[in-house]
């Protein structure tokens, strides 16, 4: 069975490393600030004991007032995974950094993402639109999207 | 003095009769060696994860038969899956033996498809390819007598399946596994020594089990690249913990690998069957749900193992009828991210036959 | 028997008239250029119907079977309709270039049959150069595909026609290498001389010689297992992509006119052509011709697609030594006399060599595979 990873121990260490990086943890999710997102994933990544090296899936919600931004991750060798997730408050041209870098398997996905969510992703070799024409007006997935 | 040669861009358009769908690549040719290729996406994009925020929970299991429209079983039961995880659902146990049987019964279908279209690409005009057809026109009829659809069957139900098994269906079963092991032989024989695919699809386009894990590659591209991952192993879901099958996997990971573990998983899902058709209860096959499900707030993520890859679900609910958002993690798209790396410096006629062997729908991928 | 010499075609000598034609020069002429037409428009149909009733069945399913008794008016169909489409020219292409591809692809295919064996003494020309002239045309029809591929002004199109010629080019010596040994057999480069020379059929003498003929001539017309020229997996259409209608029509009869002309062939060389107990001649050398061509649908059916380094490695590093070793010793034992001495000797001798030439050829020295070229 995949273990799921509780979210407040896994902040537990992700703050001694980062402090002030978790915005709020509990048995479930994990929530992260954006500016420490890349240096948490990494950690995430190369930890022993974590080695969390399989991005399952990226994707976003649209809560109203924010956009939060999913990765579930897992790890081939302990078999465990965990999700953490992203706040963007505010909908003008919300950014966040991308971690192709990373776990490459982001790349299509967060483009997905940039165009159904208009979430600009920086770091991103190649920022457009996938499913829809480069010409498009809106973001089909928000909610004030008719 | 090396001639100077100039790269252009072949467009292999969304019509074109071996991209498997409308789907487009424009590739930068140098000569016939692929030089750089940009998957270009969108052409079947219907709006589904759209489409399932104004559609009650029951409503959305038509809309997930036409993602993977060539396994639509396997899309049916990973969404029941998250909602049965997210409302807290407990299903009969007749229920879930009906949907191991269907979902492997589907497996085999579609990987008849993927080895029949592969081998196609690789030029046996048609012939295995209409050899394979002929095992999916049965599996289909009997996919017929249970939910009386050939391609889209809208057959699971949260809570269990939509309806019994009608009585000629285990006897046509048996029938069906009586004579399904020649044919999985007659598939060995046929193609698998030959020496003309042995040197067009072995040692071309590699995958390394780094590459496949880092781009998230998921199902028979990933195993055949040597990661022994299979998400019934390693998070078993519905009753997968019951029954005894192995998980081969291949060790180079090129095209020759790929066509060879699709065979392969074939035969473990025929073990798989034959010990459901064995044990199966009788009882309800449907849980006593309310018609408009309401499940309380929060979120679920339930996958399985697609024959594309892992297929998942990702619900967000806020106690409403209908799903707040619905993502579908697509395992063809996710698969097609090591595409570019796998293709450079392979000729036009490899470019297909690597495309063809990670074996993608578009409908998944567009969604 | 008057023979003509026209002027500087004096090298060429042709017999005018068979010993028992009556009527002189222009209606022998006249009456072989309609059996000639006749017969190779008659025999394609024929041929397209055996393809695709042949692969269908190969397939499980039944191939064409609803127009006409057992679908044998199918070809007849397929010609109506396309007769009767548009015809289509791209904008952008050479107007000229692409009017005459279909033209200068199929004459030859058509010219080929000109000096065919029939039955004994039936055939439109008799050259004494026979199968030198056979090969020289049927180089032509490359010329009429590469212009169909640079006319159309496609990207596909032009890498079907090159990769067209590239293997038209590399096929072309083993092909006339196989050819030699039987020459040395028979004695004479006439087509007719030479069936009336095989009192047993060459094939036995010549196997190797037959197998490389046989995988030449298949991927000098395009089929498969030599096909990527019109891949249809890969290219859609190959070199006739841009073409519908009537220059369609011609580019379809040129791909089965020459199996035709390619079996014609074989049967003429190896398997005795119109040679044979109790039924008519010709007829011999339909049945013959049938046969042969089922062989090719048979490989078709079953085999995949080589791919283009593939192919003219196979050409250049299997096909081409293998022919030259076959030469060497077929040209030892016609020194030696064996042809008409010790016949059954230089069978299982030639058999011998064959087969352990392919295997240790094949194991050895030569491997299918090619590599990953760093970008």
């Amino acid at each position: 069975m995949t273990v799921s990873l509780s979210g407040k121990e896994v902040a537990r260490k992700i703050e001694e490393q980062f402090p002030g990086s978790v915005a709020e943890s509990s048995q479930d999710t994990l929530v992260v600030r954006a500016d420490f997102l890349l240096d948490v994933a990494r950690f995430l990544r190369d930890t022993e004991g974590l080695e969390l090296d399989f991005l399952n899936f990226v994707t976003a919600v649209d809560y109203y007032d924010h956009f939060e931004v999913v990765y579930l991750l897992s790890s081939m060798k302990h078999n465990h995974s965990l999700t953490v997730k992203v706040r963007r408050y505010g909908r003008e041209n919300p950014v966040l950094p991308s971690v192709v870098g990373l776990w490459q398997g982001a790349d299509f996905q967060e483009r997905e993402i940039f165009d159904l969510f208009g979430i600009r992703f920086e770091g991103h070799p190649d920022m457009k639109r996938i499913f829809l024409w480069d010409g498009f007006q809106g973001y089909p997935l928000r909610k004030d999207f008719v | 003095m090396a001639v100077k040669t100039e790269p252009f861009v072949l467009n292999m358009g969304p019509v074109h009769p071996s991209t498997h769908g409308v789907f487009r690549m424009r590739a930068t040719l140098d000569g016939e060696v692929v030089v750089d290729i940009e998957p270009v996406f969108g052409y079947l994009h219907r709006g589904i994860e759209k489409l399932a925020e104004q559609r009650t929970y029951t409503g959305v299991i038509p809309l997930t038969d036409r993602l993977d429209y060539i396994s639509s079983m396997s899309n049916n039961l990973a969404y029941c899956l998250a909602v049965e995880k997210l409302a807290g659902i407990k299903v009969p146990e007749r229920a879930e033996y009906i949907r191991v049987i269907m979902a492997e019964l589907q497996r085999i279908a579609a990987l008849l498809i993927a080895v029949g279209a592969f081998l196609n690409d690789c030029g046996a005009y048609f012939t295995p390819f209409l050899y394979m057809f002929r095992e999916r026109e049965r599996i289909v009829d009997l996919f017929e007598m249970a939910s009386g659809q050939r391609l889209t069957y809208n057959y699971m139900r949260a809570g269990g399946v939509s309806q019994d098994l009608p009585e000629e269906f285990m006897p046509a079963l048996r029938k069906f596994m009586d004579m399904m092991p020649r044919y999985m032989d007659e598939y060995d024989r046929l193609l698998m020594q030959n020496e003309i695919l042995i040197a067009r699809a072995k040692g071309v386009g590699i995958l390394t089990a780094e590459q496949a894990i880092n781009c998230s590659a998921s199902g028979p591209v990933l195993r055949a690249s040597g990661v022994k991952w299979d998400v019934r192993k390693a998070d078993p879901y519905s009753i997968y913990d019951h029954f005894d099958f192995d998980v081969p996997i291949q060790q180079t990971g090129d095209c020759y690998d790929r066509y060879r573990q699709r065979v392969e998983e074939m035969r473990q899902s025929l073990r798989i069957i034959q010990q459901a058709m064995e044990q199966l209860p009788s009882g309800p096959v449907k849980a006593e749900v309310p018609h408009l499900i309401r499940p309380p707030a929060g979120e679920a993520y339930a996958r399985l193992e697609a024959p594309k890859g892992e297929l998942g679900f990702y619900l967000v609910s806020d106690n409403a009828i209908a799903p707040y958002r619905c993502h579908i993690r697509p395992p063809s798209l996710i698969n097609l991210t090591a595409l570019r790396d796998m293709v450079r410096g392979w000729k036009v006629a490899d470019l297909i036959i690597i495309f063809g062997s990670i074996d993608i729908t578009v409908g998944e991928i567009d969604r | 028997m008057a023979t003509g010499e026209l002027g500087i075609y004096n090298l060429v000598k042709f017999q005018a008239i068979p010993p028992d034609w009556p009527g002189g020069f222009w209606w022998h002429w006249l009456f072989f250029t309609v059996v000639v037409i006749g017969f190779v428009l008659t025999m394609v149909m024929g041929v397209i119907y055996i393809e695709r009733r042949g692969m269908g069945r190969m397939q499980s399913r039944l191939g064409p079977n609803r127009t006409g008794p057992f679908g044998l008016l199918q070809p007849v169909a397929d010609a109506i309709k396309v007769l009767l489409k548009e015809n289509i020219v791209p904008v952008a292409a050479d107007k000229i270039v692409h009017w005459l591809a279909p033209v200068v692809a199929f004459a030859p295919a058509l010219m080929i049959f000109a000096v065919i064996p029939f039955a004994n003494g039936a055939l439109l020309a008799d050259l004494n150069i026979g199968i030198l002239y056979v090969v020289a045309i049927s180089s032509v029809s490359t010329v009429g595909i590469f212009m169909a591929g640079w006319g159309s002004s496609n990207k596909y199109s032009l890498l079907g026609a090159m990769r067209n010629v590239a293997a038209v080019v590399s096929y072309e010596i083993p092909l006339v290498l196989a050819v030699v040994g039987v020459v040395l057999i028979a004695g004479s480069l006439s087509l007719n001389q030479i069936v009336v020379a095989q009192e047993i059929p060459f094939i036995l003498l010549q196997p190797l010689g037959f197998l490389l003929f046989f995988i030449a001539g298949c991927a000098e017309i395009n089929r498969s297992p030599f096909d990527l020229m019109e891949a249809d997996s890969e290219i859609v259409a190959g070199f006739h992509t841009e073409y519908s209608g009537m220059k369609f029509a011609m580019f379809y009869l040129v791909e089965y006119a020459e199996a035709v002309a390619i079996s014609a062939i074989i049967t003429t060389l190896f398997l005795g052509g119109w040679q044979g107990p109790l039924l008519p001649p010709w007829l011999w050398f339909v049945v013959k011709l049938l046969l042969v061509f089922f062989a090719m649908v048979w490989t078709r059916t079953t085999l995949p697609r080589i791919r283009i380094d593939q192919l003219m490695a196979f050409a250049w590093k299997f096909l081409l030594p293998m022919s030259l070793l076959n030469l060497f010793i077929t040209a030892l034992q016609v020194l030696a006399g064996w042809p008409t001495q010790l016949i059954w000797a230089m069978i299982i001798v030639n058999f011998a060599v064959m087969a352990l030439m392919i295997l240790i050829w094949s194991r050895f020295f030569f491997r299918l595979g090619w590599g990953k070229i760093e970008i």
